[in-house]
């Protein structure tokens, strides 16, 4: 049985685009305190910032939980939002909803959700419109 | 490639208080983009983008490049120069566009990241 070392919770707010990312700053110094492997924090970063960028972009509030056990970091972020109407088409790269606002700002090129997909060794995307969205990412490493 | 050679190749001028001169850089990634940028880099690498809000250096920051050049003319504002001063990112500035610093810096033996 895996044994969880550490349990922290962050609340992501939506439409504060200046603080966007901050989350995922503070999970990458938690992590780097750590020791843990360096491409492992990489990759949960990743999927942490991909995550976070996407709660502050469509929903009105969410929240990213990491959990630290002896073999994985997990990461849930769950959003309260328009929710996913297609998440197989939301997985296509290229595939965006941005508005323009967004893509002056660097996003909405289609790339978030592949990218927490590809970052994850296991990952899952739960949606309900009109309610919100769940993701799930499990990236293993080795102590 | 040193960033100081880098830094003399496309006129640019420095924006945060260190410019870790030494710094040796191989691969390049050049993006508008946030998420192109994580999606191709590894670590290390030189990244040109012309955007200047501060999620590029919270994305640079995540992808870890070793330095920032915004291009076309653009300057942030003070907060995003003292955000990347507090991660210890060096940032720098050049009037040259996007394809102009791509070309010198492909022509001086850097490459791109895929």
């Amino acid at each position: 049985m895996t044994a969880e070392l550490l349990r922290e919770s962050y609340p992501v707010q939506g439409r504060n685009f200046d603080k966007a990312g901050e989350v995922s700053g503070e999970i990458k110094v938690m992590l780097k305190g750590l020791g843990l492997d360096s491409q492992v924090i990489r990759r949960t970063v990743i999927v942490a910032f991909e995550a976070e960028m996407n709660v502050v972009m469509y929903a009105r509030k969410g929240t990213i939980t990491l959990v630290l056990t002896d073999t994985d970091i997990k990461l849930e972020i769950a959003d309260e939002g328009p929710g996913i109407p297609d998440i197989e088409l939301a997985l296509q790269e290229g595939y965006s909803t941005a508005t323009p606002e967004m893509r002056e700002m660097g996003f909405g090129f289609g790339m978030g959700l592949p990218n927490m997909k590809k970052n994850s060794d296991e990952f899952s995307i739960e949606s309900e419109v009109g309610r919100g969205t769940r993701v799930s990412s499990v990236i293993r490493h080795s102590q | 490639m040193k960033l100081s050679e880098v830094q003399k190749l496309l006129d640019c001028e420095v924006l945060t208080d260190n410019l870790h001169p030494e710094v040796e850089i191989k691969d390049v990634v050049a993006s508008d983009g946030m998420s192109e940028i994580l999606a191709f880099t590894k670590s290390g690498e030189l990244m040109v983008t012309g955007l200047t809000n501060i999620q590029s250096i919270r994305t640079a920051d995540v992808a870890g490049v070793c330095a920032v050049i915004y291009c076309r003319g653009k300057r942030p504002q003070q907060n995003v120069i003292d955000y990347a001063n507090s991660k210890g990112i060096p940032v720098l500035a050049t009037k040259m566009v996007m394809f102009d610093v791509c070309g010198i810096l492909y022509k001086a033996g850097l490459k791109g990241v895929s």
